[in-house]
């Protein structure tokens, strides 16, 4: 127990590296998974041939691999990319995590939300053309809105499963969450103690995540729940 | 009854003979095999290296039936303590951190740490030298365990699962030095083709504090026996000529220390 302790403040140091760095890659990936989505959809074979590729690279192969591929990929490219000016950003740890993480997450949500933009009943995209709204109207009013909700469930599990697949960065160095438990870990002996304080982060945090999803999901459910007439009394309520 | 007489009387054996280490007994060694030129994995898929014929040729001296694991360096002691080998024989230093949880046998060799990087850095190994330098070193070894608490203040330190791992990244610029086995960087980087742009600096780390005593083999706790036939296969592999043979494949100096 006294590794736990002693080295306890380091670990919520790794906690935050973890967590800012789902919340980074989450953020960005569900901004490029949304055009990324659309191109999915879209029926010219130009549009979605790059999309499918690409969804079909990063959900095809382990993230593991991705992380080595851009870490220490990009360190045989280094007189390249310094000659593009990229090899400042390459040469972090940092970056190449981040950026991984993007990819991937973003590959995984545009799938999640193309098969929500699909399962939007049809009578209601009908009912919105025959009221005269098309093309990006259409999506911005009518088929996104429901297709973010349809897709919350699923997306809340990608954005967990993303939060527990940053353990993989250690791999690269960084001192995450993993990286420090892993070198913790490896200095006391105290090997369960360290992984089930570890173990025990990560689950506090999973089901954080997991609440504000909860919480997200009833303000956007509204619609569908009972009506409960709030202007009645107290005390009609209670005779 | 009979049957139940002999049942006890087999289990009493067992129990008896699994005591003693002994001639033809089965030892699982645990190794990492990343670790060149001591312990790795060549082009076959074969452990080779300096490790490796130590252990093959301590085996024979004692007798066992050797098996080899390959193990991840910073999981190579909970291997060991979860009873997947019997043995380690990895380059491992015999420092009183590890002893507190593993026994260890006398050293089979015994070679100094040194920094390195690359050729015309100008990095010194002084306060001033290394500050805000970002240092590459392997995981849970007894390198990183003295540059954190030397030099962990000035240095960003970069920790690795692998040496290999280290190298790649000291090549690729992301750290500006490294701290390692003299013999390992000097045979697995300096003397490759990727290290030829490198080289050490700094004076030899022997204190035995972070550096131990040398290398040893670490085996559970009470089982003595098995470190005993160990220490006694070494004698015998360095009295009968064995050990130098190896020596002069792999290095020419000698690698014992004094």
């Amino acid at each position: 127990m006294d590794a736990v302790w002693k080295y306890l403040p380091k670990m919520l140091e790794g906690a935050m590296v973890t967590v800012e760095i789902t919340a980074i890659s989450v953020l960005i990936g569900l901004i490029f998974a949304i055009p990324m989505a659309l191109l999915r959809v879209s029926r010219n074979p130009l549009l979605w041939g790059p999309a499918y590729g690409f969804i079909l690279y990063f959900r095809g192969t382990p993230l593991l691999v991705q992380i080595f591929l851009i870490y220490y990929g990009s360190g045989q490219f280094r007189v390249e990319l310094e000659a593009l000016g990229l090899w400042a950003f390459f040469r972090e740890a940092w970056f190449c995590a981040v950026l991984s993480l993007t990819l991937n997450t973003t590959a995984y949500t545009a799938e999640i939300l193309r098969g929500s933009i699909r399962s939007v009943p049809h009578g209601e995209v009908e009912a919105a053309r025959s009221c005269g709204m098309m093309g990006w109207l259409l999506y911005r009013r009518i088929i996104l809105p429901k297709a973010f909700r349809l897709a919350l469930p699923a997306y809340s599990n990608e954005v967990v499963f993303l939060f527990q697949a940053t353990s993989l960065v250690s791999i690269i160095s960084l001192m995450d969450l993993t990286g420090v438990a892993r070198v913790a870990a490896a200095r006391s002996f105290a090997i369960y103690e360290i992984y089930i304080a570890a173990g025990a982060i990560y689950l506090i945090v999973t089901y954080g995540i997991l609440y504000i999803f909860k919480k997200v999901e009833f303000r956007l459910s509204g619609h569908l729940r009972e009506r409960v007439d709030n202007d009645l009394p107290v005390t009609t309520v209670l005779r | 009854m009979r049957r139940l007489i002999s049942v006890l009387a087999a289990v009493l054996a067992v129990t008896f003979m699994t005591g003693a280490a002994q001639a033809g007994q089965k030892v699982k060694i645990g190794t990492e095999g990343a670790y060149p030129p001591f312990n790795s994995i060549d082009k076959d898929g074969k452990l080779v290296g300096f490790d490796i014929d130590i252990a093959n040729a301590l085996c024979d001296a004692a007798g066992f039936e050797c098996e080899f694991v390959v193990q991840d360096w910073d999981g190579i002691i909970p291997g060991l303590l979860a009873k997947k080998y019997d043995a380690i024989i990895a380059s491992m230093s015999i420092t009183d951190e590890r002893k507190e949880k593993v026994d260890f046998t006398n050293k089979y060799y015994n070679t100094p740490g040194k920094f390195f990087a690359r050729k015309g850095s100008g990095l010194e190994v002084t306060p001033e030298g290394l500050k805000g330098k970002t240092i590459a070193v392997q995981r849970a070894t007894t390198h990183e365990n003295f540059l954190t608490d030397n030099y962990g203040s000035i240095v960003t330190v970069k920790s690795y699962a692998t040496q290999d791992e280290a190298y790649l990244d000291i090549v690729s610029g992301r750290a500006d030095a490294g701290i390692a086995d003299s013999v390992a960087v000097m045979d697995g980087f300096l003397n490759t083709d990727q290290g030829k742009d490198f080289q050490f600096f700094g004076p030899d780390f022997t204190d035995p504090k972070w550096f131990g005593e040398g290398a040893g083999i670490a085996i559970r706790k009470g089982e003595g026996d098995l470190v005993n036939a160990f220490n006694a296969a070494i004698a015998k592999i360095r009295a009968d000529g064995t050990y130098a043979k190896i020596n002069a494949k792999y290095f020419d100096f000698d690698v014992y220390g004094k």
